[in-house]
């Protein structure tokens, strides 16, 4: 059975397919082609929301993207999506919908008290109420979060998948109205590739609602039909529909959010296409056709469902075929408005008035009306409504001859719908998201596009030019000369379509008006005393929210904007901001283009956060980097930590071990027998050319130039303002040629820093540098037994202290692999580290390991590694350093150069590294030998009875170490190296207070004799 | 976001390069010689221009190469692009979009 209010026959609807949903948990029906707004309204829903502050009934008020009340929750679950506009979701067959910021229910709402109490809900509440002491807005905040708030979250993580794309083009049409449809033609017909965009699931724009245009000579939608197949029938031509352009950003990059599957029902949605999916476009020129919204009216208590936009009026019945109520009262302030009427009177709804502000009714379409023998009241003005979850009256009064005041008592008139109109303001969205200027247009009192500050144009009622023809032919123009602008050789150009409206004397080309603007309607009462003149809806702002803003002072209507929240919802002010500036302007007495234009941004309609995230989530976030070895360790059971995107063991726990357990035997071991560590992700740099040596020498603190071949060197390298940046050892492998290793995190950063000093600083240098991290594996081994292995791995390396050296590096077969082999140490003990090429990592990783037995090789993660080097003082860069410790302060004046120029070395003498008091790395103990000291943990000279205590410094490093059998701990302490023996005190955060003492940064063979051996 | 045409690769989206502040300040070959607010002035201050400003920027996630970019700060239009050593070439200020 069809719905009570949808007509019998017309609209775009197909009354062949029924589409059952639900609303508030009640079953309703629609057709294919309805939007959830009009299917409700076709079983007489107008109620379908309560408003944000004062929870007031609220209806559908427009038929778009303009919608500020009707704000939906559609879906439950983890599938929901909150604040969609009922006028923009596709009704399909299963959609589970309903209000939000309503409690228990629509129908009947607790807070509607905050109605009642409006006075106690002034503009700038929250700001008010932000200045009352914190712990007061703490309990208001809650208990208005709990009341208002817009919609809900999901309750699991989103089950859809979205993508994203990047696409370029030479003309992007934005809009598929009449203007975008000839500006695609043209366009497309030149050979342009086109990308034509369309909110709307069906092209046509505002033709959808026009019952009897023609457009050469057949009805407008027939053309329409024609104009799509032959764009599809363009290989360069691209047609999103249900595509939102939602932003214009720099160069013409463009951000478009395409609905490829909310349409269908579960069931019916292709298992693999995304919901969404996000366009990343580049177009070389773009033509905007966003066409124009209507302005609604600000007069008292204009907010009660049943009150809507005279457009929207035609759009449910044109369109969807739907009566939006019975009895109507149209109000408005211009000719265009009389269309409704005529349209809703020939559909059998009631008229009971024409109320109008103009002081003599007239223009074409008044005439018809007129004509038609409809009831005008022109000179007034409706002053009050009545009806609660639906308007049921209207007051109209006569209005005094400057539209101020309304005079003496008026007519009471029953009406279940109020069609407004104040004229219409051009969707400059995009144009001025793009920074192109906004004009104020003082015939159609409204803004209007400036110039453009890109290579876009605009066309059609976006740039204020409301009549079809001139539509038309702007769409054609723009088309054609965007396609040239791009660089495209036309290859025809053919003519602009041709509009005729057999209804109307002033031809397709009329526009709405003649109109009067007044833009505070007056009510039956002194604004603000009973009665609400809503400007914005969304957000509840009325016209005496504005004037008490200017009485407190704000000017800037920037400001206004924001102390009053008025076009700050999510419709972002799309029918509101005029209004708002317009009311401003008068209160002033100033041109409203003295009070400029608040900025729009992007996005025109929210975006769902999907489609940002695309398919980078879960697992695909951020690569994770694995060794050669990966495998091997999880098998044998290791803990992993992320360093960067690497993943390196952590420890090995062996079964019924903790973490300390395990990495004090890993420790223990290091220094017993043999250890061995997988350290393939150090940052590798491949050096080569013939001043190579050089260049290390102006990057590196310390000397080079006269390293042998065959050798390593520590270095330290600094930023431009002495501060360390990186460590790590370097290997001459040939004249021309080292090898610079990195830290782990730092090895992409570091190869950047070289390459700018090399390609910006020094071009001169003859040096190329190429990372080779995953070229390489790198197991490292250490421990008293570490030569005795790899003795036995190897039979071509001569490994006698004498031969091989601390510091140097040969080249030779291990486990019959061929390989590099470092003598270097991170732990302080005997240690090679065995380079081989990546691919032979695992297998060099399992000979250590077999081989290894017999000395009880134990397998040690990051942070064994860690107590091992802090044992010996060795600095961990980001760890003992934050990017505000020079060598200096570390201690470490051995390793800085007085000869040479290196990058950061100016730095070092400014006068500011003088001071005593710069902080400097030292070791602390505590007193209590089994207290380890927290990282992070601040120091103070003594304790103080309040909260504040003048701090001396903090800790870096700190470890139960069972090789001192005893907590160390490394800290970068003010004047810290003349305080050696120092007591230090260390308040927690439970109040206790641990207490040590400056020590040495050396905890362990401090001489270096195990090192070297 | 900004499309940067790198003399090297063509036209890219900015997602690709790295910015490196202001062009044309070359680092001090005598820094003994300077004060501490001359070295201070090179390591700390770039110019803050309104307008057509000369900058640096690297391709990072492409060809790892350091050029040069005149761009205006306030329309964000790039008037030109031009090679690491290279003096700016002569631009139309007038010129639009
Ligand atoms: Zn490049």
């Amino acid at each position: 059975m069809p719905a009570r209010f949808r007509l019998t026959e017309g609209g775009r609807i197909d009354r062949s397919k029924p589409i059952s949903f639900t609303f508030n948990g009640k079953v309703y029906q629609g057709f294919e082609g309805d939007t959830l707004a009009s299917a409700l309204l076709a079983n007489g829903v107008h109620l379908v929301g309560r408003s944000f502050k004062y929870h007031r009934p609220r209806g559908i008020m427009s038929a778009g993207a303009e919608e500020a009340n009707a704000l939906i929750q559609v879906g439950e679950g983890a599938r929901t999506d909150p604040n969609l506009r009922a006028t923009q979701i596709e009704l399909v067959d299963g959609l589970k919908a309903a209000s939000q910021n309503c409690w228990p229910s629509v129908e009947f709402d607790v807070s509607i008290v905050n109605n009642i109490a409006s006075r106690l809900i002034p503009s700038g509440f929250y700001y008010k109420t932000f200045m009352w002491p914190a712990s007061l807005w703490m309990t208001y905040e809650k208990i208005i979060r709990n009341a208002a708030g817009l919609g809900k979250a999901p309750e699991g993580p989103d089950p859809d998948s979205y993508d994203k794309t990047f696409a370029h083009c030479d003309v992007l049409v934005v809009g598929a109205g009449p203007t975008g449809l000839a500006a695609a033609l043209s366009a497309g017909r030149s050979g342009a590739r086109v990308i034509l965009s369309e909110q709307d699931a069906t092209l046509g724009g505002s033709l959808l609602s026009e019952p009897d245009l023609q457009i050469d000579g057949q009805p407008a939608l027939e053309w329409v039909a024609a104009a799509r197949a032959e764009l599809e029938g363009l290989d360069n031509v691209r047609i999103l529909t249900r595509t939102q352009t939602y932003g214009y950003f720099d160069h013409n990059f463009i951000g478009l959010m395409e609905n490829l599957t909310d349409h269908l029902p579960q069931s019916a949605k292709p298992p693999k296409l995304p919901r969404h999916r996000l366009w990343k476009l580049r177009a070389k020129q773009v033509v905007i056709a966003t066409g124009a919204i209507e302005r609604p009216l600000v007069f008292s208590d204009n907010d009660r469902p049943g009150i809507m936009l005279a457009s929207a009026c035609r759009t449910y019945l044109n369109r969807f075929g739907v009566k939006p109520g019975s009895k109507a009262v149209v109000f408005t302030n211009n000719d265009g408005a009389y269309a409704a009427a005529l349209d809703m009177h020939k559909a059998g709804i009631q008229i009971a008035a024409i109320v109008d502000l103009r002081a003599y009714a007239e223009g074409p379409l008044t005439e018809q009306a007129r004509d038609a023998g409809l009831r005008i009241l022109d000179g007034h003005a409706i002053t009050a409504t009545a009806g609660d979850k639906r308007v049921k009256a209207v007051q109209v009064t006569r209005l005094s001859d400057d539209g101020e005041s309304a005079k003496a008592v008026g007519e009471h008139i029953e009406c279940d719908l109020v069609a407004v109109s104040g004229g219409w303001n051009p969707t400059v969205h995009l144009h001025s998201q793009s920074r192109g200027k906004i004009l104020f247009d003082e015939t159609y009192a409204c803004f209007v596009p400036g110039d453009s500050a890109q290579a876009s144009t605009t066309a059609g009622a976006c740039s204020g030019s409301f009549g079809l023809g001139a539509c038309l032919s702007q769409g054609h123009d723009a088309g054609l000369a965007a396609a040239k602008a791009a660089g495209v050789k036309s290859r025809k150009k053919g003519s602009a379509p041709q509009a005729e409206d057999p209804n109307a004397p002033g031809g397709a080309d009329r526009d709405f008006l003649p109109a009067r603007w007044l833009w505070l309607v007056p009510g039956d009462k002194p604004l603000g005393h009973g009665g609400k003149h809503f400007v914005d809806v969304q957000n509840d702002v009325t016209a005496a929210d504005l004037h008490l803003a200017l009485r407190e002072g704000y000017r800037s209507i920037e400001h206004v904007k924001r102390y009053t929240t008025t076009g700050m919802g999510t419709d972002q002010g799309k029918t509101s901001n005029v209004n708002a500036i317009a009311i401003v302007s008068q209160y002033f007495g100033c041109p409203i283009p003295d009070v400029g234009v608040t900025t729009f941004r992007p996005p025109y309609t929210p975006v769902t956060f999907g489609v940002f995230a695309g398919r980078d989530i879960g697992d695909l976030l951020d690569p994770a980097r694995k060794t050669p070895m990966h495998a091997l360790h999880e098998h044998a059971g290791a803990t992993f930590e992320d360093v960067g995107q690497w993943k390196r063991p952590w420890y090995f726990p062996h079964e019924g071990e903790d973490m300390h357990q395990a990495v004090n035997r890993e420790v223990r071991a290091c220094r017993e027998s043999l250890g061995v560590m997988d350290a393939s992700t150090l940052g590798k740099i491949d050096i080569q050319g013939k001043d190579a040596a050089e260049f290390l020498n102006r990057v590196y603190t310390n000397a080079w130039l006269k390293l042998k071949v065959g050798a390593c060197r520590y270095g330290l390298m600094l930023g431009e303002n002495g501060m360390v940046m990186d460590d790590g050892v370097t290997s001459r492998l040939g004249e021309n040629h080292f090898l610079m290793t990195t830290t782990s995190g730092n090895a992409a950063p570091v190869l950047a820093h070289l390459e700018e000093y090399l390609q910006t600083e020094w071009p001169e240098l003859e040096v190329y540098l190429t990372s080779v991290t995953e070229q390489f594996a790198t197991v490292s081994i250490a421990g008293p037994n570490a030569r005795k292995l790899l003795a036995e791995l190897t039979d071509d390396i001569d490994l006698s202290a004498e031969a091989f050296p601390f510091m140097t590096w040969r080249n030779g077969r291990v486990a019959g692999i061929p390989a590099r082999v470092f003598r270097i140490s991170f732990t302080g003990d005997l240690s090679y580290e065995i380079n081989v090429p990546a691919s032979y990592g695992a297998a060099l990783w399992q000979a250590v390991m077999t081989t290894g037995e017999k000395y009880a090789i134990t397998p040690y993660g990051t942070e064994a590694m860690h107590v091992l080097r802090a044992e010996k003082g060795f600095i961990i860069v980001g760890q003992d350093t934050d990017g505000s410790v020079t060598p200096i302060d570390l201690g470490m004046d051995w390793i800085v150069s007085k000869t040479k120029d290196f990058v950061g070395r100016r730095s070092l003498y400014r006068s500011d590294m003088d001071k005593p008091d710069r902080k400097q790395l030292v070791g602390l103990l505590t007193d209590a030998p089994d207290t380890v000291l927290p990282e992070g943990a601040q120091l103070v000279e003594k304790i103080e009875s309040g909260p504040t205590m003048a701090m001396v410094g903090h800790v870096t490093s700190s470890y139960h170490s069972p090789n001192c059998e005893r907590s160390i701990a490394m800290a970068l302490i003010k004047g810290g190296r003349a305080r050696m023996g120092q007591k230090l005190y260390s308040p927690q955060a439970d109040g206790k207070v641990i207490t040590c003492s400056v020590s040495d940064v050396v905890f362990y063979d401090k001489e270096g004799e195990r090192t070297r051996g | 976001m900004l499309e940067i045409k790198c003399p090297y690769c063509g036209p890219r989206f900015e997602t690709e390069f790295s910015y490196g502040g202001e062009a044309h300040i070359e680092r001090p070959k005598d820094s003994e010689n300077l004060s501490d607010e001359q070295w201070g002035e090179y390591v700390f201050m770039n110019s803050n221009t309104k307008g057509v400003f000369l900058e640096r920027w690297v391709h990072t996630s492409g060809c790892r190469r350091w050029f040069n970019v005149a761009r205006d700060t306030v329309s964000y239009q790039i008037l030109a692009v031009y090679e690491t050593g290279t003096k700016a070439p002569k631009l139309d200020l007038r010129k639009d979009v």
